[in-house]
């Protein structure tokens, strides 16, 4: 079956909000997509992207409901179906491919079943005759072993395997539209390139009409032949993609644009190496029970090396499971290394928080990644800002406020909000509150762990660009800890490149990114998506495993 | 596929109200019906003797077992004594007992169990298995063990209730603690400095203060039903004081003539015991909506 043109109108989606109001969440949007084309939904976290490809299932999320307009599937008119006919056509002409293959995958059954699973409700073929088809696209996708990868169970694939099996699940009969929905956002860049390569891949080959939600603006560059640009469940701008990369007509999609290219605005300020300030020697860290030699039966880093000054940043870039987050924790004191030591200051600290002094817990400050759980919903701004305050140092009441303000204003927040709970700000909002209380303390060192990743792309530009100002004016040093290149080259003066919790390559960060020597370095740097079409076919395929890197 | 497949898909786009409105309205009145039956037993067993008509241990009755009447709205009890006035008297010590002894049990139970979270491993082990070790104990059994080794006293009957139910609380507030206490927010507050009261007090207890609450308003059924038990197999509160239970007990001569005597009693353990639990469920429900 090739694909089917789409075409939306009007399509108004309504939720109900705490206060029983009926609020507009998709604002009567209209778009039309010829059959075999792919039409990328671009927008932040709240701009409807979800919603919208979502009631092309006519599926709206709890508490949601279609409120009007129409969604035409070749000749269907899918919001007036009735719940039977609904049925027939999700998993069969149409198909969804989630954000997280590991929590759509029953951990119970193997993976042929769940593959073949639509195709067997929907009774369109025999069990034989899926199972020979789920086998070919297993083979389209680049899957390992596609003869046997069906009888293995979700956990004994990795989560790049499991995102392409997803995409055979929802391809297996041979839907007219496909929604891919933020497929490539929960992996590592080097895994991500070739999840990239085989959805673009089987929805050429196939003609499959496809919509594609991201938040990303690069990856859409390569798989996207149009593109629609939301903001508040309306559409800023639509067109082809390259009008909407190369001439941008909406000042929204240009400031989506600039967020994606932070290190071409921002760089790092010109510092002097002050006095040695943070100095790791052969340091490991794992967990689980030690042996003879002390050695954890889990080492997740090991032989670390660095040297920070005074006044510098250092990034420390790896992929997940890499052991960057547990360098920061080790750091921290939250997590005792088996090996080695961590000197502060020329002193060296424990290897817990246990016999920290108070000044050294003052001196190095710890920022988390997630804006949500870094603040306790049950404290107030104010209060969250002056505890560290009432810790360390010892101010009267008026003292006290002058500080709490500003703090605030370094962070650019207004006063009004320090009454507030985390749970009324905004993502970015919170995350600025998360660096206002590490810097209550004056430290020297900031330990910060992934602190834009979890936000959107224009609001993590921000955080950035705070963070490179606040280098500038406090003088404060950072082990700065990323999965994204661009970012630490924006803060970054020096770059240590974590894999499999060895370090395999470390120096100045401009060099390193520009001319890097470990062959894994060059594969991290080469998988970051660039905002042009035509890159993804540029880029070599990595025929080796990353296991055989390490 | 889970998503494209899922049965309420289809009613989700129906033009009907949102589930949630629907719901409201029962819930609503399930909180109504809960706080006002418990509102009405505390407010008896605060007023209760005031507003009795006769003294407790009055025989002021012609005939045992008598029915309703003007004189004697519940009758009479096996020695023609005012039934309403014994059940305005005796509530005072179903109510009262199991509301101290929930207490009790609940705050022992949640401090202990906060403090085993933030405690070194082996402290936490050592706690949390003896713990089970009490925990496995049949709440029944341990009562009657202790009152024939201690005698029945209002004392021994709390000591007893909070130690037959502080083992729950404890495993409850201990994994609600220890989920709390990997998250960021209490990880900041370590890499503080932060002493374990203080991550207790100011950023464990706060977040988990809800379902602490409502696990205490329980364990306050529990209680109830425990004494009234004990009482009615004659360990509990001994007379001349009468609870809940003890006059079901000792009316129970009265039931083959399905006399008011024993009904009533019964019928204000039920109330009561029902009351607590609707209001408990229609708060822990509206939060749980609330948080979504």
């Amino acid at each position: 079956m090739l694909g089917e043109p789409i075409e939306v109108q009007d399509l108004l989606v309504t939720a109900v909000n705490s206060a029983g109001e009926e609020v507009e969440i998709v604002k009567r949007i209209g778009f039309s997509l010829a059959a075999g084309e792919v039409l990328a939904l671009i927008g932040e976290s709240g701009s409807g992207k979800t919603t919208i490809a979502l009631s092309l299932l006519g599926y709206a999320r709890r508490g949601c409901r279609i409120s009007g307009g129409s969604v035409r599937l070749g000749a269907t008119e899918v919001l007036k179906l009735p719940a039977k006919e609904l049925r027939d056509l999700r998993g069969h002409r149409v198909a969804y491919i989630a954000q997280s293959a590991a929590a759509s995958f029953n951990p119970a059954k193997t993976l042929m079943e769940q593959v073949i699973e639509a195709a067997l409700i929907h009774k369109v073929m025999s069990r034989e005759e899926a199972e020979a088809k789920a086998v070919g696209l297993f083979r389209e996708l680049a899957l390992p072993d596609p003869d046997s990868i069906g009888a293995r169970y979700p956990h004994q694939v990795s989560g790049g395997q499991l995102q392409r099996l997803m995409a055979a699940m929802a391809l297996i009969t041979d839907p007219a539209l496909v929604i891919l929905d933020e497929p490539t956002t929960a992996l590592d860049v080097t895994t991500q390139i070739e999840v990239l390569r085989a959805f673009k891949r089987v929805v050429r080959e196939r003609g499959t009409t496809a919509i594609y939600v991201s938040h990303d603006l690069a990856v859409v560059a390569q798989m996207a032949d149009r593109v629609l640009v939301l903001n508040g469940g309306e559409i800023q701008e639509q067109g082809e993609i390259d009008q909407i990369l190369e001439h941008p007509a909406h000042p929204y999609t240009r400031s989506l644009l600039e967020a994606a290219r932070p290190d071409q605005k921002l760089s790092p300020p010109p510092t002097t190496p002050g006095a040695e300030l943070l100095r790791i020697d052969d340091l490991q860290v794992g967990y689980g029970a030690r042996d003879a030699d002390g050695v954890p039966a889990k080492v997740v880093l090991d032989h670390i090396q660095l040297n920070l000054a005074r006044g510098r940043a250092l990034g420390v870039i790896g992929e997940s499971g890499s052991g960057k987050s547990t360098l920061a924790r080790a750091v921290a004191g939250l997590i005792g290394p088996s090996r080695g030591a961590v000197q502060f200051d020329r002193r060296e600290l424990t290897p817990t928080l246990k016999g920290r002094t108070p000044d050294q817990f003052r001196r190095i400050q710890m920022v988390f990644q997630s804006a949500d759980n870094a603040l306790n919903p049950s404290h107030s701004i104010e209060r969250i800002l002056t505890r560290p305050l009432d810790t360390y140092f010892e101010l009267d009441g008026r003292e006290r406020k002058r500080r709490v303000a500003e703090l605030m204003d370094l962070v650019k927040l207004p006063q009004a909000l320090l009454k507030r709970r985390p749970g009324e700000l905004s993502g970015g909002q919170k995350q600025r509150v998360n660096l206002a209380r590490a810097l209550a303390a004056k430290p020297d060192l900031l330990l910060c762990d992934e602190v834009t990743s979890a936000l959107d792309t224009v609001v993590g530009a921000a955080i950035l660009e705070l963070l490179v100002e606040l280098r500038r004016e406090l003088g404060v040093s950072y082990l700065f800890i990323s999965h994204d290149i661009s970012t630490v080259r924006a803060l970054c003066d020096e770059v240590m490149v974590l894999f499999q919790g060895r370090c395999v390559e470390q120096g100045p960060c401009r060099e390193v990114i520009q001319n890097p020597q470990h062959s894994y370095t060059q594969r991290l740097i080469g998988s970051v998506p660039e905002l042009r079409r035509g890159w993804l076919e540029s880029r070599p395929s990595f025929t080796d495993s990353l296991e055989a890197l390490a | 596929m889970s998503q494209a497949n899922s049965p309420r898909a289809a009613g989700s786009q129906l033009p009907v109200a949102s589930p949630s409105r629907r719901n409201r309205a029962p819930r609503h009145a399930m909180r109504w019906i809960g706080a006002s039956l418990f509102g009405f037993w505390i407010l008896v067993a605060i007023f209760g003797p005031m507003l009795a008509p006769h003294p407790v241990g009055a025989l002021v009755g012609d005939d045992m077992f008598a029915g309703a009447s003007a004189a004697f709205p519940l009758g009479t009890d096996y020695l023609g004594r005012d039934m309403l006035s014994r059940i305005l008297t005796g509530a005072r010590y179903t109510v009262g007992l199991a509301l101290i002894a929930a207490l009790l049990a609940s705050s022992i139970g949640a401090s202990l169990g906060i403090l085993a979270a933030l405690a070194p491993k082996w402290l936490d082990e050592t706690v949390s298995r003896l713990n089970d070790a009490l925990i496995s104990i049949p709440s029944k059994m341990l009562a009657l063990v202790m009152v024939s080794a201690f005698g029945a006293s209002i004392p021994l009957l709390i000591i007893t209730a909070v130690l037959s139910y502080a083992p729950g609380a404890f495993r409850i507030s201990r994994s609600l603690a220890a989920n709390l206490t990997t998250l960021e927010y209490v990880q900041v507050a370590r890499t503080r400095g932060e002493g374990r009261l203080y991550i207790a007090w100011a950023e464990l207890l706060p977040n988990m203060i809800h379902p602490v609450l409502a696990d205490m308003g329980m364990r306050f059924v529990f209680i109830v039903l425990l004494l009234s038990g004990m009482s009615f197999l004659g360990l509990g509160v001994q007379p001349p004081i009468a609870d809940l239970g003890s006059l079901v007990r000792e009316n129970i001569g009265g039931l083959s003539e399905g006399a008011l005597a024993v009904i009533a009693p019964a019928v204000a353990i039920g109330t009561l015991t029902i009351g607590a639990n609707l209001l408990i469920d229609s708060l822990s429900a509206s939060r749980g909506q609330q948080g979504d």
